[in-house]
């Protein structure tokens, strides 16, 4: 049996996960990065992402969006600004939103907020490699 | 002395009144149950949001960044939570009142408004009113706490602004809501060190983290998102704190509907006995004239 720390991923609306958890693997604004317990305290930024929580040999996914984490040698915290499993995820809609991204960035004037559109479209592409999967 | 025609008529005003206001009494209690349950279920966001920043800037003390001074803008932002509808008792007028006793005076304030009841207040009294974000009280959003901060922001980082407020109303239970009036920016180290020091919880955790990127970078990235929760909370407790007063000021309304109903009904039943007394006299005065 693996060890296991505390994980906890919260939203503005809920406690979305809490449990024990063997691994956690996400995005950060540095680049991937996976988890086990007696990790050094850090402090990190939350990138668009896939969020892989391992769980012995149990695997959950889900679609984290934006926020940050905290990371202490027993226990993650994850404060996500949305979070959503696959099943919740709307494809249609996240296929729209990535059209409409997409749009934004070719067809930019100077007023579209660049960096607002591609957030959007990494949003739109992270929700959409979640249904797929399905 | 009124007439029993007149009595009548205005118990049956008041009788609908009360209908009314029973009414939405229930409607404030079923709402207030479900807003309620979301402000709880924010909160441990936003204790869990706190906590980190609190650590962060007590790691980080003396830290030049630029959320954490004044603009040089004399421009305070001041973003008040009302309700688009009012019969909620003081709760409006509380958070108008607390606006114009703040001591931000009246030409250096921009009132973000975030409820009708609040903007047309301030807008009478003579305030600026800078934007209205009135439609996302109904049914806030995080998603429109983030569009609030971005916008506050970038109206600070143009120097428009100098400092940001909140003014709201935040629920302590179904009886008691109390209007806040707190500070969002620049981040006030000073209330954070203060209420540091009562706490000394996970300090050995602290002086060994690390932060990734630098310390500067997550706190550009974990501010606004501080702020947006900040925001999303207060719209929530406002929703319950709305509910919550107009539910009791709904009970009060009916209790003294009900106490009115009891004094009309027997004004009512002694003008009644008082007319047919006068009847009987005049008849039984008329039949002795005619017998005499």
């Amino acid at each position: 049996m693996a060890e296991e720390m505390k994980l906890q991923v919260i939203t503005p609306d809920k406690e979305f996960f809490s449990g024990d958890v063997t691994m956690v693997e996400l995005n950060t604004a540095d680049g991937q990065m996976g988890i086990y317990p007696h990790h050094i305290p850090v402090t990190v930024v939350v990138a668009p992402g896939v969020l892989k929580i391992h769980m012995g040999s149990e695997l959950k996914t889900a679609a984290l969006l934006s926020g940050f984490m905290q990371i202490l040698p027993d226990k993650v915290t994850i404060l996500a600004e949305s979070c959503e499993w696959p099943e919740d995820i709307d494809g249609a809609r996240a296929n729209e939103a990535r059209i409409r991204a997409e749009r934004r960035l070719t067809g930019g004037s100077a007023e579209t907020d660049m960096a607002r559109a591609e957030a959007a479209l990494n949003r739109a592409l992270v929700r959409l490699s979640m249904t797929d999967k399905k | 002395m009124a007439t029993m025609r007149d009595i009548k008529r205005r118990k049956a005003s008041i009788e609908s009144t009360e209908q009314i206001t029973k009414a939405m009494k229930l409607v404030a209690t079923v709402k207030l149950q479900k807003s309620r349950v979301k402000a709880e279920n924010s909160r441990l966001y936003f204790n869990m949001m706190y906590q980190t920043i609190q650590e962060m800037l007590k790691k980080s003390m003396g830290i030049e960044h630029k959320y954490l001074k004044a603009g040089d803008s004399k421009k305070k932002a001041i973003i008040v939570v009302t309700s688009n509808r009012g019969l909620a008792g003081g709760y409006n007028a509380n958070i108008i009142r607390l606006v114009t006793g703040s001591g931000v005076s009246m030409e250096d304030a921009r009132i973000f408004a975030v409820g009708r009841k609040g903007r047309d207040g301030l807008a009478r009294k003579g305030y600026e009113i800078a934007a209205d974000y009135s439609d996302m009280i109904n049914e806030p959003l995080y998603s429109d706490a983030m569009q609030i901060t971005r916008e506050l922001l970038n109206l600070f980082g143009k120097n428009e602004i100098g400092e940001i407020y909140l003014a709201y109303t935040s629920f302590k239970n179904t009886v008691s809501q109390v209007p806040r009036f707190m500070k969002l920016l620049p981040v006030d180290m000073n209330a954070v060190e203060r209420e540091a020091g009562s706490e000394t919880g996970s300090s050995q955790d602290l002086l060994l983290m690390n932060y990734e990127p630098e310390e500067a970078e997550v706190l550009d990235a974990i501010i606004p998102k501080y702020l947006s929760s900040l925001i999303y909370g207060a719209f929530l407790e406002a929703v319950a704190s709305e509910n919550g007063a107009r539910m009791t000021a709904m009970d009060s309304a009916t209790n003294n509907a009900e106490e009115m109903i009891e004094k009309l009904s027997l004004q009512y039943n002694r003008a009644r006995q008082g007319s047919i007394t006068q009847e009987l006299t005049e008849i039984i005065a008329g039949a002795n004239a005619i017998e005499g």
